[in-house]
């Protein structure tokens, strides 16, 4: 007989592994966030009490959905009384026949999917969605999302009951989108995914340790969305994700200060990351149903495969950005094709691209269009064209390594 | 689940849309037994407010709200959820010139 001690070891090794699961088959069966969240926690607290008397049952994630689902509908019932039972009746009889029914591997991979995509639901804000899918998905306490995103935790608990509330009265369906839908559905949640990334990835100081799990749970997410729907898009964005952290402790110096790509320590590139990363993208591709976040990804396999930043393949990368615009045309890939094109052609050939790209007034207020000018400038000998332009990308810039970075260049400059 | 889904449009996109087309979408939603109701909003200038305070009724004339668009028609819808309501908000035809606002109805508690 196992002690008390072993037992909660293991309900709290399956409260990591499966509390998530546990509840997104808890919403499908009883139809209501708050009621499976509250659901949830009584399963968990049942099997403390019961598994060091009764022995950890051979499925603990069934036992758990079953007690559940019987706890809510018990304390519903006392709610409620009798009147509401009947619809609640219908909905939290579904499975009552057949016990397995909420136990298969198929149906209960399906509610993880219900859940992503009703948390990514387009007709919830932006940050709804995301805030949603960090507490439901993920787990995160709203504390540790609030901390992540310097948003006041009473903030982010705000934002979630809102948009539950609209699941439950605007009547957002529990499912996953059918095929027609499935394209721009499923943009929705990788959009999310990458935010979520890229929240992470941006930061680079003071706060940093926090903000690097957001990167991490973001790469969980890609990767368990890869594992239940494996698109070539989702394979795309974790091969993209994966490729980008991989680089992430060559990024930053250790005094904190951005190190641009081609000055980065390669020798710190997380090469099996680098290495999964191309493998995602090379399946990806191999789809031929390739979308802006596989061709992204195989930009960065490109920068991956160079030994040093001489060697990189600048031919391939631009006739990659080439393929980009025509799947994703935006001022920003116009701006980094031509970025690429100065290392291709020269710099004079990529100042007219992003002289032309500003000129039509796309981008004159995207800091990074006047740093790329900038560090074009620069490399000409056009000290006079390249001080005004660092000039207004400080001005523009909001992040402080950034803001370090390019008041770096410009002493460099003056030098 | 009902839904009101309340077309907003531009005053001088009123007529942008022909009568007909609409016409025929409520009667195609209406065979498909989605329908409630759909009528057609006269503008905004014919519109009265109605206001009770203290007891006391207060009638101005048209709303006050300083919105580009105005509520232009409504149909009042029967759909099996949100996504379902979408689904029939994308195809009432002043969808492509202004927006359709998709409003759950609430039912009266007792």
């Amino acid at each position: 007989m196992a002690t008390t001690d072993q037992v909660r070891e293991t309900v709290n090794a399956v409260y990591l592994s499966d509390s998530r699961r546990v509840l997104s088959t808890l919403i499908r069966l009883l139809g209501d966030f708050d009621v499976a969240e509250e659901a949830l926690h009584d399963a968990f607290r049942a099997a403390l009490e019961q598994w060091p008397r009764d022995g950890v049952p051979a499925n603990p994630r069934a036992w758990l959905v079953s007690a559940g689902r019987f706890k809510a509908i018990d304390a519903l019932r006392r709610r409620a009384r009798f009147d509401a039972l009947d619809e609640l009746g219908d909905k939290a009889d579904i499975a009552v026949h057949d016990p397995n029914a909420w136990a298969d591997h198929e149906s209960v991979e399906d509610d993880r999917l219900r859940l992503i995509f009703t948390c990514c639901h387009p007709a919830l804000s932006p940050d709804a969605q995301i805030a949603l899918t960090l507490r439901e998905v993920c787990g995160l306490t709203t504390e540790e999302i609030g901390q992540a995103f310097l948003t006041p935790a009473r903030t982010l608990a705000q934002r979630i009951v809102r948009a539950k509330a609209k699941i439950r009265d605007a009547r957002i369906p529990y499912q996953v989108p059918a095929q027609a839908e499935l394209p721009d559905r499923l943009e929705a949640v990788l959009r999310v995914i990458y935010l979520v990334f890229n929240e992470g990835y941006a930061a680079s100081s003071g706060t940093s340790l926090t903000r690097h799990d957001l990167s991490a749970e973001a790469i969980r997410l890609g990767r368990l969305l890869v594992e239940l729907l494996p698109e070539p898009e989702a394979v795309g964005l974790l091969a993209l994700m994966l490729l980008h952290e991989s680089r992430r402790a060559a990024r930053t110096s250790a005094s904190g200060e951005l190190v641009r790509l081609e000055d980065q320590d390669r020798s710190q590139w997380d090469r099996e990351l680098a290495a999964e990363g191309t493998t995602l993208v090379e399946r990806a591709w191999a789809s031929r149903r390739v979308g802006p976040y596989t061709i992204q990804a195989a930009i960065a396999a490109v920068h991956a495969a160079a030994p040093a930043a001489a060697a990189t393949d600048w031919a391939e990368i631009v006739a990659l950005y080439d393929v980009l615009s025509q799947v994703d045309a935006s001022p920003v890939i116009e701006l980094n094709r031509a970025v690429a094109v100065a290392m291709r052609d020269g710099p004079a050939a990529g100042l007219v691209l992003v002289d032309a790209i500003l000129d039509r007034g796309d981008l004159s207020d995207y800091r990074l269009a006047h740093a790329a000018r900038a560090d074009l400038c620069r490399r000409l000998g056009r000290a006079v064209d390249a001080r005004a332009s660092y000039e207004r990308a400080l001005e523009l810039t909001r992040q402080e390594p950034e803001r370090r970075f390019l008041e770096q260049r410009l002493a460099e400059l003056t030098a | 689940m009902k839904y009101l889904c309340l077309v907003y449009l531009e005053e001088q996109k009123l007529h942008a849309v022909p009568d007909s087309e609409c016409a025929a979408c409520g009667v195609g939603l209406r065979s498909s037994g989605l329908l409630i109701a759909a009528e057609a909003l006269q503008p905004i200038e014919t519109a009265t407010t109605v206001r009770v305070r203290n007891g006391k009724m207060s009638i101005t004339d048209g709303p006050f709200a300083e919105t580009k668009e105005q509520l232009a028609g409504f149909y009042l819808i029967d759909a099996r959820d949100l996504n379902d309501a979408i689904q029939v908000a994308s195809r009432i035809p002043p969808a492509r010139e202004g927006s359709i606002e998709v409003r759950p109805i609430r039912e009266l508690s007792p």
